[in-house]
């Protein structure tokens, strides 16, 4: 009886030794795991908390798996000794809600903090100027407005690295959700509404930004790059798109937001004023 | 006239396909099949006994029946998905089109949760909990075989769009507004989507409502609720559950319809219409609903722990303490669903916080399994190993949903896949593995022999290999920010390689579900040898046991007198003693009339999808006309005379 | 004894089967409010409401409660006749109560007010319209009671079911005094 357990535990064991020594492969081998490599001040903190509560959850997780094996194979039936009378003494009963209300107890202070502490809506504070980039997730494609610059990008922005970057985001279509994973995120995008994002890169790069939010068909090619570079690259790239043909108005933007798939990145040497507002006013009561 | 006739329902909508035309057929086959073997074999009145019964024994096994079938069709899903996951990266589109993966997995996810998990556990209850509770038939029979049948309209009108035509939601499970309304998925999928799960809806409320009472007014005498098995108080919980969540489905899912069907503008983008409304209200009916899944398998563990350890359960006080505080604490954390709405910090971590209090009494619950084992001598039957697997994955799986209970670290991980693993690993390792632990714990009770151990420890074990290599998989592939339900994705994400494996794991939990099928298949060839003749076959505690296998059609012939918990436990101890004489029995009678008014809600259902509105009058009218048909039959019951009563069980002693 | 199990499994099945109507007003009052202001420029509570219309009908809703807390009680006095004349008069009351509303229902959308004029019409029509539906499906059950005392009188069963009617219609009263406070007071003042 025991030895088929036996045959079965350590077939299962060597099995998820496998496993994960081909995980620890690819990690070793510069695989990029998004989450654990951030690029900004938000998603490092994020990462930090995440660390901290899975060890967190360890301190109590390990010890119950060891015990459990143990107690598993110590009193099993061909082994144990015991008249299965035995019982554990009664204070553990309260022992037993302790444990784990001592681990969420720490984890709900933590939590309280931090939610405030890394609240999307809360600005960031440093000492290089703030940049505000409005965002209106579209059927399938992500339009960038930056208000003060007066360009516009699909599917493409570009910010200063240590810059904190104020997204300001809506929607002309279902709901659907922005995300940077190495800068933070994840929020929202809904029509008719505005919600807040502020995030940080610290370091220069191209990042991956996805929809993350099923917007209908094509919203899993509603990607888009996100280019982290120096203030100096950043005023560059302005100007170089100031000097490019397209521009948006009103009626242009109309036949952007019409569905579309896969699409690619272009961009607006000027927008119309106040596009952002008027994309969102198209939900409220015309005669406001 | 057509358009009367017919409302939106035109030839363009019948399928033309390959997978739909592939439906239809193999659908009419399999029924024609059915008409053919039922007429051959004259098993035409056995089956009406069946479909009109309201015996909950002969219930609950429809339940599990339709249950598995309907696994089988999630299960197909699933194997699409996964095979286009695993091939549609970079240039290459794999073997499905974007709407029609949308569509897959969207059915994937409702059908696992309304029709598979959902059907096992009310089939569960049915059967175990008037037993357990010493009752011979549940508080409202009329309403049970009715939900039962509604379950069954709901299951058909799933499937449907396969034989007639449409299209299923393609919008996620919960269809998400305004993603789900008119503007946006003009097409009827949303429409089966609603009505579908309107009319399961209305049979599960049914259920609760009935099993409320069942077990608050029906137990034996001298089972006080203290004194309740756990299977019984979890199941209270549960169903406490569902009479105050699914109105708000109904509710929710009603104000979807008006928008769509009258255009009203509960939903909608414009008019002030409000979406985040629906995503609320969908979740205060979603995230309890997760519980209403948990808390039975819960129940299950309970059992199975002190049957397999033959001691007492370590602090049942406790164990239902948590029971409770796990219902209460459900009802107050639907808003964890949605951080990345932008509420705010101080409403985030409220909620963050009573999501992470729900491990209190979880984490106790399972050191009290692990105590009553200590100092035991722990059988390994089957139910013992799903019970271990179950400790191991859903550990694993809590300290994720922990983890994203913190509302920063759910902004990184949210609609991520290692949300979709850790949901999975929730109600795979957790409701999943308490059905099958039950299931195998439960069945010679209601067949009569005991499933084949070896084939069990097989297939246990497949499937606890093929979920971790499925799933782990996916915990990192939300650590390298692949984000859910994609029809296609970049080379350059790595992705690729992950989706194999769990592609691979996903062929070794098919085997497992072989190797359950080959089990049963050879447990009911092999029945001689594994017959249980005691009713007994686990040394159990509690009073299903104390009936023979499977039970009588009145459970029990004198109902159980009551004085401890663990009441069979008890009276082995003390020595059974031999009833001599009996009394008369009031049973319910049969009725059809259950079926007829889920046929008409069926029709109600069809016909508001495509618009055909003169159909939907004639099954309002038809359901009401058979409902006050129903409350006119005075003659509701039968007696079973005493004579008849002792004839049978001398019978069962003479065959036992 | 087995009737009055019976009895006792039906009522406490009937309140169970009450709460879980009433978290589905409460869902509706609470769409409501989320939406009473979303009014996308057309008129508000206060243009469209008539405060004395209404309470005309309120005020026929409470007595109707009132009669058919008579009928009960007559019921449990054995007294056949006097259940059935108080069962009358309530059927009447709501059948008037009924013809009020939806007189009210039609003045409105002849105004172009409709259901689909803005999301705050549409919560006002789905709230106010469940609450109807109700009282239709309570007509039609008080139809079918009298019909069976008519025909095999006050048995066991039809006093039972005249309980349950009662605190059905009782509980449609309720309901409606949130509705009038909520949505005509709070809305007009």
């Amino acid at each position: 009886m025991s030895k088929k357990y036996l045959s079965a535990i350590i077939f299962f064991s060597v099995l998820i030794i496998v496993e994960l020594s081909f995980y620890a492969y690819l990690f070793l081998h510069n695989y990029n795991f998004l989450l654990l490599n951030p690029k900004g001040s938000v998603s490092t903190q994020q990462r930090d908390l995440l660390t901290f509560a899975a060890l967190l959850a360890s301190t109590i997780i390990i010890p119950v798996f060891l015990a459990t094996f143990w107690i598993v194979w110590k009193y099993r039936s061909g082994n144990s000794q015991e008249t299965p009378s035995s019982e554990l003494h009664p204070r553990f009963k309260i022992l037993w809600w302790a444990l784990p209300s001592l681990i969420i107890m720490i984890l709900a202070v933590t939590t309280w903090f931090a939610a405030h502490n890394l609240d999307p809506l809360k600005p960031i504070s440093s000492s290089n100027k703030p940049l505000t980039i409005q965002v209106v997730a579209l059927r399938w494609r992500w339009l960038f407005i930056y208000p003060e610059q007066k360009i516009a990008t699909v599917n493409y922005v570009a910010f200063p690295t240590n810059a904190p970057v104020n997204f300001q985001l809506t929607a002309d279509a279902p709901m659907n959700s922005f995300w940077i994973p190495q800068l933070g995120g994840q929020m929202y995008a809904m029509a008719g509404m505005q919600t807040q994002l502020h995030l940080m890169a610290t370091s220069t790069g191209e990042f991956q930004g996805s929809a993350a939010e099923i917007s209908g068909q094509g919203f899993a090619g509603m990607r888009f790059k996100a280019l982290s570079s120096t203030q100096a690259d950043f005023d560059t790239w302005v100007a170089s798109v100031k000097n490019s043909s397209s521009t948006l108005s009103y009626k242009d933007y109309r036949k952007l937001a019409s569905p579309s798939e896969d699409s690619k990145v272009v961009l607006y040497s000027s927008v119309e004023d106040n596009l952002f507002h008027q994309v969102m006013s198209q939900f409220v009561d015309a005669k406001k | 006239m057509k358009e009367f006739l017919f409302g939106n329902l035109t030839l363009a909508a019948l399928p033309h396909q390959w997978f739909t035309i592939g439906g239809t057929i193999s659908m009419m086959l399999g029924g024609l099949l059915t008409i053919v073997l039922l007429t051959y074999f004259k098993k035409w009145r056995w089956l009406w006994g069946w479909v009109t019964s309201t015996d909950p024994k002969k219930i609950g096994i429809m339940y599990i029946v339709v249950a598995s079938l309907m696994f089988f069709r999630g299960g197909l899903d699933v194997g699409l998905i996964w095979l286009q996951q695993a091939t549609s990266v970079g240039a290459s589109h794999g073997i499905l089109s974007a709407d029609h993966l949308q569509q897959v997995f969207t059915a994937h996810g409702d059908i696992m949760v309304f029709f598979v998990t959902m059907g096992f556990l009310f089939g569960l209850i049915n059967i175990i909990v008037p037993l357990q509770i010493g009752a011979r038939d549940l508080a409202f029979p009329f309403l049970n075989t009715l939900g039962f049948w509604l379950y069954v309209a709901g299951a058909i009108l799933i499937n449907l769009f396969f034989v007639l035509g449409g299209d299923f939601a393609a919008t996620g499970w919960l269809a998400i507004a305004p993603l789900s309304e008119l503007q946006y998925s003009p097409g009827v999928g949303v429409d089966y989507w609603m009505w579908s799960l309107q009319i399961s809806g209305l049979g599960t409320l049914l259920g609760g409502i009935n099993f409320i009472v069942t077990i608050l007014k029906m137990r034996a005498p001298g089972m006080t609720l203290m004194k309740m098995p756990l299977f019984t108080w979890t199941s209270l919980c549960s169903m406490f559950l569902v009479v105050s969540i699914f109105p708000i489905l109904t509710v929710t899912m009603g104000l979807l319809f008006l928008d769509r069907y009258f255009g009203m503008h509960f939903f909608t983008t414009s008019f002030g219409g409000n979406a985040m409304m629906y995503t609320n209200l969908i979740w205060m009916w979603g995230h309890p609903e997760v519980y209403v899944l948990i808390l039975p398998a819960f129940g299950v563990y309970s059992e199975i722990v002190s049957t397999f350890t033959r001691k007492k359960l370590f602090s049942y006080t406790s164990v239902v303490i948590s029971a409770i505080a796990v219902t209460v604490l459900a009802l107050s954390v639907w808003l964890h669903h949605f951080f990345t709405m932008g509420a705010g910090a101080d409403v985030n971590a409220f909620f963050g916080i009573m999501t992470m209090l729900i491990a209190i009494p979880t984490g106790a619950q399972v050191l009290n399994w692990l105590s009553t084992m200590y100092k035991a001598k722990i059988r390994f039957s089957t139910p013992m190993l799903w019970f271990l697997g179950f400790i191991v994955t859903f550990t694993l799986g809590g300290v994720a949903g922990v983890m994203m209970a913190v509302p920063p670290i759910d902004f990184q991980v949210h609609n991520s896949l290692f949300l979709v693993a850790h949901f999975h690993t929730m109600i795979i390792g957790g409701a999943l593995f308490g059905i099958f632990a039950g299931f195998t714990y439960w069945f010679p009770k209601v067949t009569g022999f005991k499933l084949n151990e070896r084939l069990g420890r097989y297939a246990f074990w497949l499937w606890l290999i093929g979920f971790f290599v499925s799933f782990i998989p996916l915990y990192i592939l939300g650590f390298l920010g692949a984000t859910r339900r994609l029809d296609h994705y970049a080379a350059s994400t790595g992705w690729q390689p992950f989706f194999i494996i769990a592609a691979v794991g996903l062929g070794i939990i098919i085997l497992g579900a072989l190797m359950q099928l080959t089990q049963i298949a050879v447990s009911f060839f092999q029945r001689k040898q594994n017959l249980d003749t005691t009713g007994d076959p686990w040394d159990g505690r509690t009073l299903e046991w104390a009936t023979s296998s499977p039970p009588q059609h009145y459970n029990f012939a004198i109902i159980p007198k009551v004085s401890e918990r663990d009441a069979f436990w008890e009276m082995k101890q003390k020595g059974l003693s031999k009833p001599t004489n009996y009394e008369d029995i009031v049973m319910p009678k049969n009725t059809p009339l259950g079926i007829y008014v889920a046929v008409f809600c069926f029709l109600i259902g069809f016909a508001l999808v495509w618009h055909i509105n003169w159909l939907a009058v004639v099954g309002i009218v038809g359901a009401l006309f058979c409902v006050i048909w129903r409350t006119f039959d005075e003659n509701t019951e039968e007696i079973i005379p005493a004579s008849e009563v002792a004839r049978l069980e001398a019978e069962r002693e003479q065959n036992g | 004894m087995a009737e009055h199990h019976n009895s006792e499994k039906n009522i406490f099945g009937f309140w169970v089967y009450l709460m879980t109507d009433l978290i589905m007003f409460a869902v509706l009052f609470a769409t409501y409010a989320v939406l009473r202001n979303q009014t996308f420029g057309g008129p508000g509570p206060k243009e469209i409401f008539n405060l004395p219309y209404v309470l005309v009908e309120t005020l026929i809703l409470l007595t109707s409660s009132f009669t058919v807390g008579l009928s009960l009680l007559a019921a449990h006095k054995n007294s056949k006749t006097q259940a059935l004349v108080w069962l009358g008069v309530t059927f009447l009351l709501g059948v008037a109560f009924l013809t009020l509303e939806i007189s009210e229902f039609r003045q409105l959308i002849l105004e172009g007010h409709s259901f689909q004029s803005s999301a705050f019409l549409s919560s006002y029509f789905a709230l106010v319209g469940t609450h109807g539906l109700h009282i239709f499906a309570g007509l039609v059950w008080m139809g079918i009671l009298v019909y069976k005392i008519l025909v095999s009188g006050l048995s066991q069963g039809s006093v039972r079911k005249l309980t349950l009617l009662s605190l059905f219609w009782h509980f449609l009263d309720l309901v409606w005094i949130f509705i009038f406070t909520i949505v005509y007071l709070m809305g007009v003042i």
